[in-house]
């Protein structure tokens, strides 16, 4: 009895303490390299989202972009501008991405934007309608997704003088704009907070231009609070909504939030 | 007699390792977001010294035409990136090992001792306590690249809503050369890192897992009797 009391009582030797110690700490590293190799395989072999309002992107991603921006949306404010610039800084030969939702035949002086109201209501809006309108315009830094930018020159009706003037101020309560291509092509979705910045603008002109068509004529969406993805070109349809409207870009893995 | 020496703290070790995956994670992604517009180089007076980055490194690490991917796990990892490193400052802060981390007046001197020590140019090593003037310099200015690809990195992330910090970085064409800078900065960070860790050999690398190292001294093992009365019995026993 008094034996084994001091045998457990018995202090280890040096070896003993660095033996333990050496075999613990590679047991640890071990475990949790280990661990961060599991972690990385099944992030990296994650299934892809079954596509919706978005898609292309692997769940677990799609899920820390949808968080994300929940979390940089409290620092989105209306009161934050753009930076804008002098029209002589504007680039004259502004950069065209991508003619999805360009593609099909267009009459210009056929042209009407539906807007489809709360109650269900279809408004139709001609060029005329939008041109008697004061016109707004903005030189500001396009910015790209791919991660260039530009400064642009753009002329147009305000969203906000839009909203107004027609009467949609019900309809803004809702979370989200959608847009689309008179072909349905291309989609975006908007916040509303995003949509209705003082600074996002139905535009008609470019560089004190009527808008060429392959920039999205006869009236295009510009929004410097987003990524070019979400400026459409060419509006067809407007609608509102509480859940996500269709988005082109977002189908394809990209953020659905894409703000700046 | 072999003595066991304390030389990192855990948490210096877990932040170190947890590091190293986040980051490579990290510059791997911010590879495939940069390849949508790789516009830099290093030209001078017209001749392309450098571009960032030929075409057999892209094909060698495929990184073309994963910009969405690349923005997908850029804005999850960021987070742990952040994390850990926010967590090793308040820790380094805390517990006080800045002050062997930190340079001191002295250190930019002797880091030049250092070196030339290392460079085999002269003889006499420099003082090496448990991190020398070169490593302060290093391990600081680490610190110190972190918070600026943080930095630099919201300012790109978010030129608007954070407006006052792109203009803080220079606006938003420096903020993102800053950002990139600061990624090669990291990679020779690394080859310099890994072939000191290399030349100080397998024991020093090993302290950053285990947190120590065992001294032999040749001075005879000093017993040093205890109180308690266990160890009073001990003698008995053998």
């Amino acid at each position: 009895m008094m034996k084994n009391q001091k045998k457990t009582k018995q202090p280890l030797t040096i070896d003993q303490k660095i033996k333990r110690r050496n075999f613990l700490s590679l047991g640890v590293f071990a475990l949790g390299s280990a661990a961060a190799y599991k972690g990385w395989r099944w992030l990296s072999t994650s299934a892809e989202e079954l596509t919706g309002v978005t898609g292309g992107a692997q769940v677990p991603l799609r899920r820390a972009l949808n968080k994300t921006e929940l979390f940089f949306r409290n620092f989105f404010s209306r009161n934050h501008l753009v930076k804008t610039y002098p029209k002589a800084m504007a680039a004259k030969n502004v950069r065209q991405n991508s003619d999805i939702g360009l593609e099909s035949d267009i009459v210009l002086a056929d042209w009407k934007m539906e807007v489809k109201r709360a109650n269900g209501e279809l408004m139709y809006i001609t060029m005329d309608q939008i041109k008697t309108l004061p016109k707004t315009e903005i030189v500001y830094d396009f910015k790209c997704v791919e991660g260039w930018d530009q400064i642009q020159y753009w002329g147009g009706l305000k969203m906000l003088d839009f909203i107004e003037h027609f009467g949609l101020a019900e309809e803004t309560k809702t979370q989200y704009m959608g847009l689309m291509t008179p072909d349905k092509e291309y989609q975006v979705g908007l916040d509303m907070d995003s949509a209705i910045h003082p600074q996002t603008i139905l535009a008609y002109e470019m560089n004190g231009q009527p808008i060429p068509l392959n920039h999205g004529a006869p009236l295009r969406l510009i929004i410097p609070v987003k990524y070019g993805i979400k400026n459409l070109k060419r509006i067809g349809y407007m609608t509102f909504s509480n859940t996500r409207p269709p988005d082109y870009w977002a189908r394809e893995g990209y953020d659905y939030y894409s703000g700046l | 007699m072999k003595q066991i020496k304390e030389k990192h703290s855990v948490l210096m070790r877990w932040t170190h390792w947890v590091n190293f995956p986040l980051l490579t994670i990290m510059i791997w992604s911010g590879l495939l977001i940069y390849w949508a517009n790789d516009v830099y180089s290093i030209t001078l007076f017209g001749h392309t010294y450098v571009k960032f980055f030929p075409r057999w490194f892209y094909k060698a690490l495929d990184i073309p035409a994963h910009l969405a991917k690349g923005m997908a796990y850029h804005f999850l990892f960021m987070w742990f990136f952040a994390l850990n490193g926010l967590i090793y400052v308040i820790y380094t802060v805390v517990s006080g090992s800045w002050r062997e981390l930190l340079p001191q007046r002295k250190s930019f001197i002797e880091a030049w001792q250092v070196l030339l020590y290392d460079l085999h140019i002269r003889k006499m090593q420099p003082p090496q306590n448990k991190y020398n003037a070169a490593q302060r310099i290093a391990y600081t200015a680490i610190i110190v690249m972190g918070f600026g690809s943080v930095l630099t990195g919201l300012a790109i992330y978010k030129p608007v809503q954070f407006a006052t910090l792109t203009w803080l970085c220079g606006g938003y064409h420096l903020a993102r050369i800053i950002h990139f800078i600061l990624t090669i900065g990291y990679v020779f960070f690394f080859l310099i890192h890994i072939t000191q860790v290399i030349l100080a050999g397998w024991k020093n690398f090993w302290s950053v897992i285990s947190g120590f190292e065992v001294i032999r001294s040749n001075k005879p093992m000093k017993i040093v009797p205890t109180a308690s009365p266990e160890n009073d019995e001990k003698p008995k026993e053998d």
